[in-house]
C-alpha cells in the first residue's frame, strides 16, 4: 500500500509576522511587509527596499553560546521547527528519532556570517576572526542544529538550488517518507541575505525594483528581495492517525526538472513540466486545480514565462484556476520562500482562503491569468500547487490536496 | 585593569558567572566552560591583549599554552605579553 504524506505542523518567520499564523494572517490582510532596508551601508546601495524582518531581538529567543553559532538564517529555522514541532504535538522518543530527520533548502546559507568577517579580514584589517566562524556560515548549520535540538538521527542534508531551495528539500523529505525510510521529517527552508554584501552582489543583476514588487502586472520593473524561513512537519499519514494529530494539508505530488538551457533565463517547457510531473505524481487531474502560489518574482521575463507555462501545463483549465504570489508581500525569500509561500497553499485547501498579489494596478495582456488581486479571496479549493523556478534553471513543484 | 582581573572577566563572561565567582586555582571544567568555550576564551583573549596564543584544539595537553587552571592561564599570558613585547 503507498504510504501517504502529511503535514502536521507549519512554523515561519518573516517580514509580515515572527509566526506561521501572523505571517499567514498578513498575506491575507494583503499587507505589504517591504519596506526601507536598515543595516551598516544600506545607504550605499541603488536598491533600497526589501522583505527585512524587523523589530527582532535575537536574544529573547537565544542563550549566548547559542548565538555565538547561530547566523540568522539558522536562528529563523530553529524559531520556525520550534512553532512546527509544537504545533505537531510530536515526541521524538528513541525509536521515532531513528526514523526522523531534517532537510531545508537554504540558497546564502551563513551569508551574513561571511559577510561581516570579510569585512573584518579586509576592511578592518583584523589578522582573527571569531573561533566559530565556520560552523555558523556553514550551508548544513541550520538542518545540522535542527538535528540536534529535537535529536532526530535521521537524514538530514541541506539543498542549495537558489530560489527553488525549499520546494526541492520539502519534496525529498515527501519522498524519504513516501518511499519508507522516514516516518516524520522538519522541512522547508531559510535564507539571511539582507546584508550590504548580499545586496550589492544582486545589484549587478540589474533585476531588483527600487520601488515595489507587482508580480503579474504591466508595471512591474523586478525582484525585491526578502528575508525568513518556514518549516513544516511532515508525517507518514498512519503515524499521524494514530496519535490523533491534527492535519492540515496532504502533500500530494511532486516534480522537478532542469531547463538544460540559460543560467539566468527561464523556460517555458522545463516550468510546465514541473508542473504537469507534479500533478501526474499524485495522480491529480488539472481540472482539480484550485489555487497556484505562483513563483511570480515580478520580473518581465519570469511572470509571463510562468504564465505561459501554466497554460502549456494545465491546459483549459489554466483560464480557471486562481493564481498569486505573495512574494508581493514579503519579497523573494530566496532559499527559503517556497517554505514561506507554502504557507498559502496550506490556508487555501484547508481554509478555502486564497492570499493575494498585492501592489497590481495594471493588468498585462501577457499575464492574463486569474491573477488574485489586492485581497483575498474565500473559494473551497481541493487542490494547491506551489511553484519554484530558479536561476540554473532548476524547477520544483509541489502539489497539496486538501486533507478531509 | 591588571592582566588577571581581565582574564576573570573573560571566563565569568564566557561561564555567565561573576568574576568574584571565580576561584584562581579552578580549572576551566569546574566553571563549566566546555572545549568550544576554551576556543573562545583563546580568541577573547588574544583580541584583549594583541597577542598571539599558541594553542592547538587537536589536542590541548600538547599546546605550549597551559589552560589546566584561572591561575596558569594568567601566567601563561603574563608571559606572552613580555614576550611579544620583547619581539616586537
Amino acid at each position: 500500500m503507498t504510504r501517504r504524506v502529511v503535514i502536521t505542523g507549519q512554523g515561519a518567520i518573516s517580514a509580515l509576522g515572527a509566526t506561521a499564523k501572523t505571517t499567514i494572517d498578513g498575506m491575507l490582510e494583503g499587507r505589504c511587509a517591504i519596506s526601507a532596508l536598515e543595516f551598516p551601508n544600506a545607504d550605499r546601495l541603488s536598491v533600497g527596499i526589501g522583505g527585512q524582518i524587523k523589530g527582532y531581538d535575537p536574544s529573547e529567543h537565544f542563550t549566548r553560546a547559542e548565538l555565538a553559532l547561530f547566523d540568522p538564517f539558522t536562528q529563523f529555522a530553529v524559531l520556525s521547527a520550534r512553532e512546527a514541532v509544537a504545533q505537531s504535538g510530536l515526541a521524538f522518543d528513541d525509536a521515532l528519532s531513528l526514523r526522523s530527520g531534517v532537510i531545508l533548502g537554504s540558497a546564502g546559507g551563513g551569508l551574513q556570517t561571511q559577510d561581516e568577517n570579510y569585512r573584518l579580514v579586509y576592511e578592518e584589517g583584523k589578522n582573527r576572526v571569531h573561533p566559530f566562524v565556520v560552523p555558523r556560515l556553514m550551508m548544513n548549520a541550520g538542518s545540522s542544529q535542527l538535528s540536534m535540538i529535537f535529536g532526530l538521527r535521521g537524514a538530514c542534508y541541506t539543498i542549495a538550488t537558489a530560489c527553488a531551495s525549499s520546494n526541492h528539500a520539502m519534496g525529498q523529505a515527501f519522498h524519504a517518507i513516501r518511499g519508507g525510510s522516514a516516518d516524520v521529517m522538519l522541512t522547508g527552508g531559510s535564507d539571511s541575505m539582507l546584508c550590504f554584501g548580499g545586496l550589492k552582489a544582486w545589484e549587478g543583476l540589474r533585476v531588483m525594483s527600487s520601488d515595489g514588487c507587482r508580480p503579474f502586472c504591466a508595471t512591474r520593473n523586478g525582484m525585491v528581495q526578502g528575508e525568513g524561513a518556514a518549516v513544516f512537519v511532515f508525517e507518514e499519514l498512519e503515524h499521524a492517525r494514530a496519535r490523533g494529530a491534527d492535519i492540515l494539508a496532504e502533500v500530494a505530488g511532486f516534480s522537478m526538472t532542469a531547463d538544460a538551457g540559460d543560467i539566468v533565463v527561464p523556460n517555458q517547457d522545463g516550468a510546465a513540466r514541473a508542473i504537469s510531473g507534479a500533478l501526474a505524481d499524485g495522480g491529480l487531474s488539472a481540472a482539480q486545480v484550485g489555487y497556484v502560489n505562483a513563483h511570480g518574482t515580478a520580473t518581465a521575463v519570469n511572470d509571463r514565462t510562468e504564465v505561459a507555462a501554466l497554460r502549456a501545463a494545465l491546459g483549459p483549465a489554466a483560464e480557471e484556476v486562481a493564481v498569486s504570489s505573495t512574494k508581493s508581500m514579503h519579497g523573494h525569500i530566496m532559499g527559503g520562500t517556497g517554505a514561506v509561500e507554502l504557507l498559502s497553499c496550506i490556508a487555501a485547501v484547508k481554509d478555502g482562503v486564497l492570499a493575494p498579489t498585492v501592489n497590481y494596478n495594471t493588468p498585462d495582456p501577457e499575464c492574463d491569468l486569474d491573477i488574485v488581486a489586492n485581497d483575498a479571496r474565500e473559494t473551497f479549493v481541493k487542490v494547491a500547487i506551489s511553484n519554484a523556478f530558479a536561476f540554473g534553471g532548476l524547477n520544483a513543484v509541489l502539489a497539496l490536496k486538501r486533507f478531509a | 585593569m591588571s592582566v588577571s582581573e581581565k582574564i576573570r572577566e573573560i571566563l565569568a563572561e564566557q561561564a555567565l558567572l561573576s568574576p568574584s565567582d571565580i576561584s584562581a586555582d579552578a580549572s576551566l571544567e569546574d566553571i563549566g566552560i566546555d572545549s568550544m568555550g576554551v576556543v573562545e576564551v583563546i580568541f577573547a583573549i588574544e583580541e584583549a591583549f594583541s597577542i598571539e596564543v599558541p594553542f592547538n584544539a587537536n589536542d590541548p595537553q600538547a599546546s605550549a599554552f597551559d589552560v589546566s587552571s584561572v591561575a596558569a592561564i594568567t601566567a601563561a599570558v603574563n608571559q606572552l605579553i613580555a614576550e611579544q613585547k620583547a619581539a616586537g
